[in-house]
């Protein structure tokens, strides 16, 4: 009988979530990492039982935790499972991500925009999320604060910018958002192996058809009221994207305000916001089997970071956008105000898919019926941060 | 020997329960202190010191002796008491919040 595997990671550490394909009954792992911000974790396409973590603290800056147990057990790339490392030089640097300065390959080191609109120098920060390839479970990509794209082929255990992104050349126009300016999304094309999309608070979303070493800005259609040209080439704040792998080309995005679709990879973006009580919000994801079928939460405001009216909602369209129904049996419908951050939901692939979301109240929910209906995994863990989801044989 | 105190979270990561004791070569100062530890526990790169820039990670301190060096120069001997290993090299994590 199937599995499914929640990967969540919150504000002081990390949990995994399991249970059959039924997901009525659940065992609780963890905390992993205790104490330490778990930005991400995400399993291998390729060997569900190697699984990536970015583990981020203000005080100790940046550990990657990898598991090839299915999260069982944890070491940092490089260094053997569970042993003290032997005394010598390192043979691996698994935390380090440092910008590509190389006269061969990468660029100078170049300014952004920062809160005031002056320039301000690039500077490492954590890793939000990590990508494994969909064939080979040693190729992982990670996107980070300040905004780039890292990518290891050995496991985690080193880290290469794709400097052509950070040096696509419009990097003095981007600018952090509240969280940072963080590249949280990271997409990569199951029908072509050298087609990626990634998107950036607040740059905007990025494309590459050539494996990462050109990017050329995506976002025509998208408006944003905040930036001088609110239909600027780069600048916006896109706060997550996703794609149903079945059908690559099709796009829906959460904007800072707005939901998007696009169904030509990126080219343009045409609103889908319809009857949404507000188009605001930070998750969106797509139903597993039903291409048109997709969920987002709508959030109050940008300064009114909780959902709506005291109720908890999740909104479901069966159109690709625009006619939009909320799902409420289960969940919260009065004094409840809690967020759901961007990289916080997630969908199974079991028949009927499952979807998945955690709160900035320490509750993971989970609907078994495509969202029709909603009971808590568990209620009371740190804030969570992400949500992942893997479906096992 | 060296005796060196870390903060939790970094005892956790290196795998050791209480003080590291450690055989630093030549002169006894914070960056070789450091440069000694890291080679010895290589999963703590990063973490103390930027890894490109090497400077210290600003919310952690330096103490030793009752005595906050963390702005002393990076090469700048450390006290006698150290470098004798009555006295701990404390690496901690600053205090936030209210």
């Amino acid at each position: 009988m199937s599995k499914v595997r929640v990967l969540v990671g919150t504000r002081k550490g990390a949990f995994v979530l399991t249970s059959d394909g039924k997901r009525e009954k659940w065992d609780v792992s963890g905390p992993h990492f205790a104490g330490w911000e778990m930005y991400h974790l995400k399993g291998s396409p390729a060997d569900p039982n190697r699984i990536y973590a970015s583990q981020t603290s203000g005080w100790f800056g940046q550990i990657i935790q990898r598991s090839d147990d299915g999260g069982k057990t944890w070491h940092q790339p490089g260094t053997p499972p569970g042993e003290p490392p032997a005394p010598g030089p390192p043979k691996a640097a698994s935390n380090k991500f440092a910008y590509d300065t190389s006269p061969e390959s990468g660029k100078p080191l170049t300014t952004h925009q920062w809160y005031d609109g002056t320039q301000h120098p690039w500077e490492f920060k954590r890793v939000w999320h990590l990508e494994p390839s969909l064939t080979d479970p040693d190729t992982v990509y990670a996107g980070v604060e300040d905004a780039a794209i890292f990518r290891s082929t050995d496991g985690g255990e080193n880290w290469k910018e794709s400097s052509g992104l950070r040096g696509h050349g419009t990097g003095p126009q981007w600018q952090p958002g509240a969280g940072g300016m963080c590249l949280h999304t990271i997409i990569l094309d199951p029908s072509n192996s050298q087609r990626m999309y990634i998107a950036i608070s607040a740059a905007g979303a990025f494309r590459t058809d050539d494996g990462g070493k050109s990017w050329k800005p995506i976002n025509r259609g998208l408006k944003s009221q905040y930036i001088p040209d609110p239909n600027a080439e780069v600048g916006h704040c896109v706060h997550h994207i996703a794609m149903n792998p079945k059908r690559p080309g099709v796009l829906f995005m959460q904007k800072h305000w707005d939901v998007m679709r696009s169904d030509n990879a990126g080219d343009s973006w045409q609103e889908i916001s319809g009857n949404l009580p507000t188009d605001f919000g930070f998750v969106i994801d797509v139903h597993a089997h039903e291409p048109e079928t997709i969920y987002v939460v709508p959030i109050k405001s940008d300064s009114e970071h909780f959902v709506p009216d005291g109720k908890l909602r999740v909104y479901r369209s069966r159109t690709g956008g625009n006619e939009w129904e909320a799902l409420t049996k289960g969940l919260p419908q009065s004094n409840c105000y809690v967020n759901v951050l961007r990289d916080a939901m997630a969908v199974d692939s079991l028949d009927k898919c499952g979807v998945y979301f955690g709160t900035s109240g320490g509750q993971v929910y989970a609907s078994a019926d495509a969202g029709d209906s909603w009971a808590p995994i568990v209620r009371d863990l740190p804030g969570v941060l992400s949500v992942e989801v893997q479906t096992l044989p | 020997m060296i005796r060196i105190i870390l903060p939790p979270h970094l005892r956790t990561l290196a795998h050791v329960g209480g003080e590291v004791e450690l055989d630093v070569k030549g002169e006894v100062t914070q960056r070789s202190v450091l440069d000694t530890l890291e080679a010895s526990y290589p999963m703590l790169r990063g973490t103390i010191r930027d890894h490109v820039t090497q400077q210290r990670r600003p919310f952690l301190r330096f103490f030793a002796c009752e005595e906050d060096l963390s702005h002393e120069p990076p090469d700048a001997p450390l006290p006698d008491a150290v470098v004798s290993g009555a006295e701990p090299f404390v690496i901690l994590g600053a205090i936030a919040g209210g």
